[in-house]
């Protein structure tokens, strides 16, 4: 799962771009080619993808803790196994990530402790409880649905490794999503109570998904350099009208309505009009004033931690054993 | 030779279910708060195979009781003295040591239960166990590979193995009473004589102990009652948090 809706950095690469001009980069680029971890690329491209493949792996592993929060009362095996299943499959979304970043001459350690010193960050809508079942199947349909929109155009991102990443990653969002229609298609044609249930899920993050793709095109300082670069192929704005307008069909087959007055066809645009969003929320969350940040951040680092001994001890046995082959 | 009580082969059922079903419940806490990204992957694997073995089971089990229960019938409304499985798998653990110490006991017990069940008289029973004992064999695997890694790490990895391993082992004997279990069943060839699998498990077990660089513990076995619905305090929670969604909605569906 992923959005735009990071923020930029203290020390964004972005914008000092291609002070170091590279023949070969750019004549990838200009052919839509593929740049590779052994092409040279200049250093800023390289800085700019690590942050976002790092905040998107981030994102991954963040993201296991929402849903996470309903394996336990899951309302039947079935969906136990689902989404037992979900979760495990965004840690190993999270694994190809931090790989495909490796492939940039960085450690995941590293990136770790960036996430857990917040120097990194991972998308905000994580930072949002999960307060019914009815959740995960939002989060299903409305968050998994705004990440593959966002990531569809990335398996052609530039970077080799990542679009690569993007195209498995894809696949399994694909169907998350899904999954996530099918539990609010249950609950929207089951008793009242539960009908309820997904309505008020959908209330709660119908919004917060609108803001998944990131600030207006206006307002969004790394996008032009991003574009230029082939790592990003659409604006903030086109990603969020594509998600709107393969949104609303949606949610009519699913008989729920979407908490906006304004959502209305325009013949004129061809496209579903919505009303302007107010980003002031998505501004705080990202600051660190969202419901959940801290809860996020404190059981991520609590994980880190109570782990350390276990990681430390495989080190230890690994360099014993391979001593004793050494040995040997 | 008598015949088996009609309830009693659905208990049998219901214990070996009930096992894996507690197990996954237990091991579901670890996905996001695993040591490494590899091993949350890792252990849900494992929480999803011991899911799946308990719903064929609880399916079957409906079955063989021919009173029209599902699995999720079984698994969500069953009251606590109902519940079938031993006081290893309920218990809380939030230590790594504890729940690889814990995999360990019982992915060997379930090496060997599964491997003896696929020469059960019930046939779906047999094929569930036919296919389960290739699954459990990674988790041995896994879980013995832990042990040996924390057991023979660092210093400190040592005394927390050893300390986890001493904190698990009494519940190890409840595994091995059958005397829940109708004699008639293991004459039939329907259910295995758990007395039966306490040498080769053992075996199983202290082998890994032994490359691990720990002790067997010298401790005595805690009283169990489990396999006859006498379980720990932490099992009513266990059940209230995995019941009280579905319960909260009698006659939904999900």
């Amino acid at each position: 799962m992923y959005g735009n809706d990071f923020g930029a950095p203290s020390d964004d690469p972005g914008r000092e771009a291609t002070t170091q001009v590279l023949d070969v980069f750019d004549e990838l680029l200009a052919g839509d080619g593929r740049v590779e971890p052994r092409d040279a690329m200049p250093e800023a491209y390289r800085k700019t993808l690590i942050r976002q493949i790092a905040q998107h792996a981030h994102s991954e592993i963040i993201g296991m803790q929402p849903e996470g929060n309903w394996i336990s009362r899951a309302p039947s095996l079935r969906r136990k196994a689902i989404l037992m299943a979900k979760v495990q499959d965004e840690a190993g979304h999270g694994l190809y990530l931090y790989a495909a970043a490796e492939t940039l001459g960085v450690d995941r350690a590293d990136l770790l402790d960036q996430l857990h010193s917040g120097r990194q960050k991972y998308s905000s809508i994580f930072n949002y409880p999960t307060l019914s079942w009815a959740d995960v199947g939002a989060i299903g349909w409305l968050v998994d649905g705004a990440a593959i929109v966002n990531q569809v155009p990335l398996c052609r991102c530039s970077y080799g490794p990542y679009a690569r990443a993007m195209v498995r990653v894809c696949k399994e969002e694909s169907f998350h999503q899904r999954q996530g229609f099918e539990i609010l298609h249950t609950l929207s044609h089951g008793t009242p109570a539960q009908r309820a249930m997904a309505q008020d899920a959908v209330d709660r993050y119908w919004l917060p998904s609108l803001m998944m793709f990131g600030p207006p095109d206006d307002d969004s300082p790394n996008s032009a350099q991003s574009m230029a670069w082939g790592i990003k192929r659409f604006s903030n704005d086109d990603l969020r009208q594509r998600f709107v307008d393969m949104t609303v069909p949606q949610a009519e087959a699913l008989g729920l309505t979407l908490p906006d007055d304004g959502i209305a066809w325009s013949e004129q645009r061809g496209h579903y009009d919505y009303s302007p969003i107010d980003f002031t929320e998505l501004f705080e969350v990202i600051k660190g004033n969202g419901p959940c940040n801290e809860q996020r951040m404190a059981h991520r680092t609590g994980a880190h931690s109570d782990g350390a001994w276990v990681r430390e001890a495989a080190t230890a046995y690994a360099a014993k054993a391979a001593a004793r082959v050494s040995a040997a | 030779m008598s015949s088996p009580h009609p309830t009693a082969h659905v208990d049998y059922l219901l214990a070996v279910a009930d096992d894996a079903l507690v197990n996954a419940q237990r091991l579901g806490w670890w996905i996001s708060r695993a040591p490494q990204l590899e091993e949350d992957v890792a252990l849900a694997n494992i929480g999803l195979d011991q899911l799946g073995q308990a719903r064929a089971l609880l399916a079957h089990a409906g079955q063989v009781e021919g009173a029209g229960r599902s699995e999720d019938d079984l698994a969500y409304l069953r009251d606590e003295r109902d519940f079938r499985n031993v006081h290893l798998v309920e218990r809380e653990q939030t230590d790594f040591g504890v729940a690889m110490a814990r995999l360990l006991m019982v992915a060997a017990w379930q090496s060997h239960l599964y491997a003896a069940l696929r020469g059960s008289t019930d046939a779906t029973l047999a094929a569930v166990a036919a296919k389960a004992v290739k699954e459990v064999a990674y988790h041995l695997d896994h879980a013995g590979r832990w042990v040996v890694r924390l057991g023979d790490g660092t210093e400190e990895s040592h005394l927390r193995m050893q300390a986890a391993l001493d904190a698990e082992w009494p519940h190890l004997e409840e595994l091995f009473d059958g005397s829940f279990l109708d004699p008639a069943l293991v004459a039939d060839g329907v259910a295995v004589d758990p007395a039966t699998l306490r040498e080769p498990v053992l075996s199983t077990i202290l082998a890994v102990v032994e490359e691990a660089t720990l002790a067997a513990p010298r401790v005595r076995p805690a009283v169990g009652g489990g396999r006859t619905g006498r379980h720990t305090e932490q099992m009513g929670y266990l059940l209230a948090e995995m019941q009280h969604l579905t319960r909260s909605h009698p006659g939904a569906t999900w």
